[in-house]
């Protein structure tokens, strides 16, 4: 079917310490469609981030076989892998991570300069203003609160037009109010907009907001009821 | 936005730190400028003090005490002194163009100095030393009223130093002789301008050395016929012949030492600013690894990476360019006072000679220092991968 915009077939990441082997995913087959509002929710440490980097073409998989978009990126190296999450996937991620000399609106023009697009000021501007930030785009992100500061990262994941968007955590790091602000944004991408979004949580009331809700433990896709998130 | 804003932003972030790596910059490119310009200024005011010789061979008697620095303080002269029938013989050459006979002599003036004494240089001449020096005119008087005339002219400098005019008397010493001053040279910028000119003939009777000279001076038709122009006078005997090529050779070699040290100051300021500026950069690199992954997560390309960092040192060196050029002219009149001190010999004329041709090849040296310095820190960053750079602190 070609509305899936990722096939993940038996897919495992494998980080070999000194001491030991460790399988932060394990086995995993998962198929996200467009149009997708997926949660992946699990316990600290059970593979969540080591995950959505792989699904997001940011790592590469140890086994299994990934596809995006109909190509298979299972052996492409790091070089060729910049070029599947150009203008196909955003990211946002739970500590911000904005370039701190930049003002908020050149923050969100800076995927347009790598990804060779003209500039796109105007388009940077209009999701400045659509993330309710209209009014502190020549803000440094030091001038900026937490929930505003991700909301920036939002609008720099969105300039791109990527297919997917990606987001780890993007709330842990904010308080409850500015915490559903950014969830509610990120919704209303997903149901006016249309856009695919996967987002790890620990929060199981965000979670259940989720069109769908992949558990995750020691690395394995679960049935909810064994996930030990379920109370 | 721009690759360089994004450059240039980083370098704003530690400004204390980019400043004084950017000082290091430009105090190696001063210097360098400073020593380079003293290179072709050195070699140029020597030539041209040497071609103001208006010869291009000195024929001295055999045995002259001559080395190069004294032989050019002293205008031409040792202090032996051959037959003028040498010049009689040479004079008739067809190779040569013009040619100037000369008699030096000196006298100590207790006088000089403010008391302590100094030497003053006479020299008997005839009209063709103004035929060999086009540039010798008269800043007042003019020429001596005859061949034997107890007259004499005054070079540019001894003319100020003694304060006289023409119409006035000077005393020479050791002989308790009283000329009277006919003329006075313009600023030739030679060693002749501290020199006190007589006729010829006077000179040999005052000094009591009749039919004597102490060098001839000769410029040749063509260049070219030196080495056989030479060969032949090798043959005549108690004469020697030094060309000025060869005087041009000797006080290089004088200054070869002084040279080689502020060659090697040079060589070591650019080290130490290069490995500044690697420093630097690699410093930020690190501290940056979170940025610089995310740039990766957001699209950048390990090229896009390689291209932000080398950008951020080469402007570091570009604006250190800049700043070295501006502090080089600023600093020409200290280094050149400096110089003087230094040198065993320093010719008359600027020392330091700054072109645009110099600074050019500075700034776009620079540039090139910036290019370089850049490739490790700027290789080290782009091969940052993204997942490990942004986990990193987790
Ligand atoms: N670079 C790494 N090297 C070694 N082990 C790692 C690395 N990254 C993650 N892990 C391990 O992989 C497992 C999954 O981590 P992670 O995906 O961060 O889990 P979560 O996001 O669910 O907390 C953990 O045991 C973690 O320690
Ligand atoms: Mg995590």
């Amino acid at each position: 079917m070609d509305d899936i915009l990722i096939k993940a077939e038996n897919i495992s990441k494998v980080y070999r310490l000194p001491a030991e082997v460790i399988r932060a995913v394990r086995d995993v087959d998962l198929e996200i469609r467009a149009g997708e509002f997926i949660a992946i929710m699990g316990p600290s440490g059970s593979g969540k981030t080591t995950l959505l980097d792989i699904l997001g073409c940011l790592d590469r998989i140890s086994s299994g076989k990934l596809g995006i978009l109909g190509r298979d990126v299972s052996r492409l190296k790091e070089s060729s892998l910049v070029g599947i999450r150009r203008g196909n996937m955003g990211f946002v991620f739970q500590d911000f991570l904005l370039i701190p000399t930049l003002t908020a609106l050149e923050n969100v023009e800076l995927p347009l300069l790598f990804a060779r697009l003209p500039s796109g000021r105007r388009k940077a501007i209009g999701l400045l203003q659509k993330v309710g930030l209209g009014h502190r785009m020549g803000h440094l992100p030091k001038q900026l609160s937490g929930g505003e500061r991700q909301r920036v990262a939002i609008a720099r994941a969105l300039v791109t037009s990527p297919k997917i968007l990606f987001a780890d955590e993007p709330t842990g790091n904010l308080d409850t109010k500015s915490g559903d602000q950014v969830f509610h944004i990120l919704k209303g991408l997903n149901q006016k907009d249309g856009l695919t979004i996967v987002l790890t949580t620990h929060n199981n009331k965000l979670g259940s907001q989720a069109g769908r809700v992949v558990y995750l433990k020691d690395g394995s896709v679960v049935p909810r009821e064994e996930s030990s998130l379920y109370a | 936005m721009t690759w360089l804003s994004v450059a240039f932003k980083n370098l704003a972030r530690k400004k204390v730190r980019s400043l004084l790596t950017i000082g290091g910059v430009a105090i190696a490119v001063a210097v360098l400028v400073s020593l380079l310009g003293f290179d072709a200024g050195y070699q140029r005011a020597l030539t041209g003090n040497i071609d103001k010789m208006g010869y291009q061979v000195l024929v001295t008697a055999k045995g002259c005490p001559y080395e190069a620095a004294t032989l050019m303080l002293q205008g031409g002269g040792g202090l032996r002194y051959m037959d003028e029938a040498i010049y009689e013989k040479i004079v008739k050459d067809p190779r040569i163009e013009k040619i100037t006979p000369q008699l030096v002599a000196t006298a100590f003036d207790k006088e000089r100095q403010g008391g302590q004494g100094g030497v003053v240089l006479y020299m008997g001449i005839d009209p063709s030393y103004l035929a060999l020096k086009p540039w010798a005119t008269f800043k007042t008087g003019g020429w001596f009223s005859g061949d034997e005339a107890d007259e004499a002219i005054m070079g540019y400098e001894v003319a100020e130093l003694e304060q006289r005019l023409p119409g006035d008397q000077i005393f020479i010493p050791n002989v308790d002789k009283v000329l009277k001053v006919v003329g006075i040279f313009n600023r030739t910028g030679t060693q002749d301008d501290g020199v006190i000119f007589l006729p010829l003939k006077t000179a040999q009777r005052i000094f009591g050395l009749p039919g004597k000279l102490t060098g001839i001076g000769i410029k040749l038709k063509d260049l070219g016929t030196l080495g056989d122009f030479e060969e032949d006078l090798y043959n005549e005997p108690g004469i020697q012949v030094i060309s000025m090529a060869q005087v041009k050779g000797t006080i290089f070699n004088l200054i070869a030492s002084a040279r080689t040290m502020t060659n090697a100051v040079a060589l070591i300021a650019v080290v130490i600013a290069v490995i500044g500026v690697i420093n630097t950069i690699l410093m930020s690199v690190f501290e940056r690894t979170k940025e610089i992954g995310v740039m990766k997560a957001i699209g950048a390309s390990r090229l896009d990476i390689f291209r932000i960092i080398w950008m951020e040192t080469t402007l570091i060196c570009l604006i250190g360019g800049i700043a070295g050029d501006m502090m080089a002219i600023a600093g020409t009149h200290a280094v050149e006072f400096i110089l003087r001190r230094v040198l065993p010999y320093a010719p008359s004329g600027q020392l330091v000679f700054i072109t645009l041709r110099l600074l050019g090849i500075s700034f776009i040296g620079a540039v090139i220092m910036g290019l370089i310095a850049g490739i490790y820190p700027a290789f080290r960053a782009s091969s940052m991968r993204p997942v490990e750079a942004i986990r990193l602190g987790d």
